[in-house]
């Protein structure tokens, strides 16, 4: 996985944008669709109930159907952004489709985490800010990590958090699982001293 | 931190657990006492292992059972469970076969004591006092009732865990939720849990772990604690926890797998130290008159939608609660009740324990369901299911017109191929009302059991205290 996301960021995109607030992540992937065993190829289910009619004819309305939006790598979205399961199937999903940011003004927990572990950066900035950017999705951001900066063409600098680990393991490819391997010692140290009864 | 520095119960449990404190550069090492997993969320994590050559590090800390994907009809004449899909069957098989590979105990299809994940570890005796738990399910907080810190992961994490026994974590914030008084009769956990999640919002528990205090928590069963603390995450809440008390040991002390004897007794004496110290710093403090609590339901398409029964529907505040209003069929200054019903659920892991089971033959005993109504009750387990049994449960759910199926997680995440149709009004014991969560297009008010079983009889949502009017006045 080593440098796996390096080349991904800065990321330079017009946005997608769903207004609508706490948009859960059974509308991300409805759980129908998580009888799968792999983690590829969920894009197609990426909100699939707002996405494709019954007959699998697309909804011409729902804003991922709208040929101005395709390869758009930025999506804006209502507050509290991906709440409801643990699921990791929603980033998996979001990833496939395309997506590599994620834009709100709050990320629900479990899907901030997932999502930084799959190359899909959460950034909470403002609510005005981001209904602000929704007025005017066609504009090419820029969402830097290195200066966790977005910026916008008209010069406008929006700096969001980013953990620092986080934002190691996105620019340099660790993964956790390595890191943890790695503590080992220290894992095996905290076993003795807290198990030997 | 001092040794006098008064801590909260979450203090205890988060320092108890560090490998590596957190630094800037990178976040703690938490030891990981129990791993729960299920068929959905771990397959893709024993593949992460498979490629790097890895065994479990402690495959005794995981315990796995099946309970999303698998049917709740009774088998069939082959003796063969009535997979929904061939993905679905796969999924499970697949399970049985990485619990084989890695040695980790599994309850599959044909133990007499499988069921719902967060049924069954409390169940046996896994879940204690103290612990750290993890599963890659969003309603892992269940466990909290028990003084654990309990919470939903990822995949990733899952793979994790079964490598390191460790999760790199930051310290969440806390927020303590006090309720006091008693709860009016035909009120439940569930009314509580629904009516602090619409006081503080889907989203007002984010970033923090709760523990529920109070007078009122403190006089419920270990059941009404699950099911208070199993909903936090629809409060966006990372956890939430209970102190444990002697509701909470005896509980234990009754499981097959829990400590027993001299091991029992040690452990007693760590737990009873597991609760806020006097004066302990909590970041947000939220407190609650149960008096206030009347039988609560959900208008619209999160958890936060709670009202009470008898209580007029809100004025939609943005275009997404309008959109949800819309997608409900209901509008602003409508009450709930009386609302035509076509689905009641009972079961989840919120609702589908021994205690719930009791509360819906209470109400259904007597009665019939109404004309046109689908009802199902599924029980959490293997063991809820037979102790129900035992005492008559399924043949008053049977004689009142419903059907008693096999445990799982059947109609609250819809996976299994029991599904409400589109359109369709199903009032629900389960703990997400989301768009299209019980199929698409189906329309959820969630509900504890007494009002879900009340508005199968009535054939509407209709207030539970109706059923039980005249004893009211005895009590």
């Amino acid at each position: 996985m080593s440098g796996a996301h390096v080349s991904e960021f800065p990321v330079r995109s017009a946005s997608v944008v769903l207004p609508q607030t706490n948009i859960d992540t059974d509308q991300i992937i409805p759980a129908r669709f998580l009888s799968t065993t792999e983690r590829k190829g969920l894009g197609r289910y990426a909100f699939n109930d707002w996405r494709w009619r019954e007959d699998g004819s697309a909804h011409p309305d729902f804003v991922f159907n709208q040929a101005h939006n395709a390869g758009r790598s930025v999506l804006l979205a209502g507050r509290n952004f991906g709440c409801g399961s643990s699921r990791e199937h929603a980033p998996w999903a979001l990833r496939d489709l395309g997506l590599r940011v994620v834009v709100s003004s709050e990320i629900a927990d479990i899907f901030r985490g997932n999502a930084l572990k799959n190359g899909l950066l959460p950034v909470v900035l403002p609510e005005h800010v981001v209904r602000d950017l929704m007025t005017r999705p066609d504009d090419v951001l820029t969402v830097d990590i290195i200066s966790r900066e977005l910026r916008t063409p008209d010069g406008s600098v929006h700096a969001f958090a980013l953990d620092a680990f986080a934002r190691t393991c996105l620019l340099e490819g660790v993964d956790e699982m390595g890191f943890l391997l790695a503590r080992r010692a220290d894992i095996r140290n905290y076993e003795d001293t807290h198990h030997a009864r | 931190m001092t040794a006098s520095t008064p801590r909260t119960l979450f203090d205890k449990l988060w320092d108890a657990h560090i490998v590596t404190p957190e630094t800037e550069a990178a976040p703690a090492v938490l030891y990981i006492d129990l791993h729960l997993i299920h068929e959905v969320t771990s397959p893709q994590a024993f593949t992460e292992l498979r490629a790097r050559g890895l065994r479990p590090h402690r495959p005794e800390r995981t315990k796995a059972t099946m309970d999303h994907s698998t049917p709740t009809l009774p088998r069939d004449a082959q003796g063969n469970p009535r997979y929904a899909s061939d993905a679905a069957r796969a999924q499970v098989e697949m399970l049985a076969a990485n619990c084989a590979e890695f040695g980790i105990e599994l309850f599959d299809m044909d133990s007499d004591e499988r069921g719902i994940v967060h049924v069954v570890a409390p169940e046996q005796g896994f879940t204690l006092p103290g612990m750290t738990i993890v599963c890659g399910d969003s309603h892992t907080s269940t466990h909290g009732a028990f003084g654990a810190l309990a919470f939903g992961i990822g995949t990733s994490e899952v793979g994790n865990v079964l490598a390191t026994q460790c999760l790199l974590q930051r310290r969440p914030r806390t927020m303590s939720i006090t309720i006091d008084g008693a709860l009016a009769p035909g009120v439940g956990a569930k009314d509580v849990i629904l009516h602090a999640i619409g006081v503080i919002g889907v989203n007002g528990g984010t970033g923090h772990v709760i523990e529920y205090r109070g007078s009122t928590i403190e006089a419920m069963d270990m059941e009404q604690r699950m099911t208070l603390c199993n909903m936090s995450i629809e409060a966006g809440a990372r956890a939430g926890m209970v102190a444990p008390d002697d509701t909470t040991f005896d509980w234990i002390a009754r499981t097959p797998r829990g400590p027993k004897g001299a091991e029992f007794d040690a452990a007693l004496a760590r737990w009873r130290q597991l609760r806020s110290d006097e004066g302990a710093h909590f970041d947000a403090e939220i407190r609650i008159n149960a008096a206030d609590i009347r039988p609560t339901l959900t208008w619209g398409t999160h958890p936060g939608t709670a009202i009470g029964v008898d209580v007029p529907v809100p004025v939609a505040t943005d275009a997404a609660e309008q959109k949800g209003q819309d997608y409900m069929r209901v509008v602003a200054g409508q009450a709930l009740a009386g609302m035509p019903v076509d689905v009641v659920f009972v079961g989840s892991c919120t609702n589908g324990r021994l205690r719930d089971m009791r509360e819906v033959a209470e109400v259904l005993r007597g009665q019939r369901i109404a004309a046109g109504v689908r009802m199902l009750v599924v029980p959490g387990s293997e063991i809820v299911k037979r102790q129900a049994e035992a005492e008559g449960i399924d043949r008053i759910v049977r004689d009142a017109g419903a059907e008693w199926r096999e445990p799982g997680c059947s109609m609250c995440i819809a996976m299994n191929g029991d599904l409400v149709a589109p359109g369709q009004l199903a009032v629900s014991t389960s703990n997400r009302n989301f768009e299209g969560r019980q199929g698409p297009g189906a329309r959820t008010l969630l509900a504890s059991p007494a009002t879900a079983a009340w508005a199968a009889v009535r054939g509407v949502v209709a207030d539970p205290r109706e059923r039980f009017a005249d004893r009211r006045e005895v009590a």
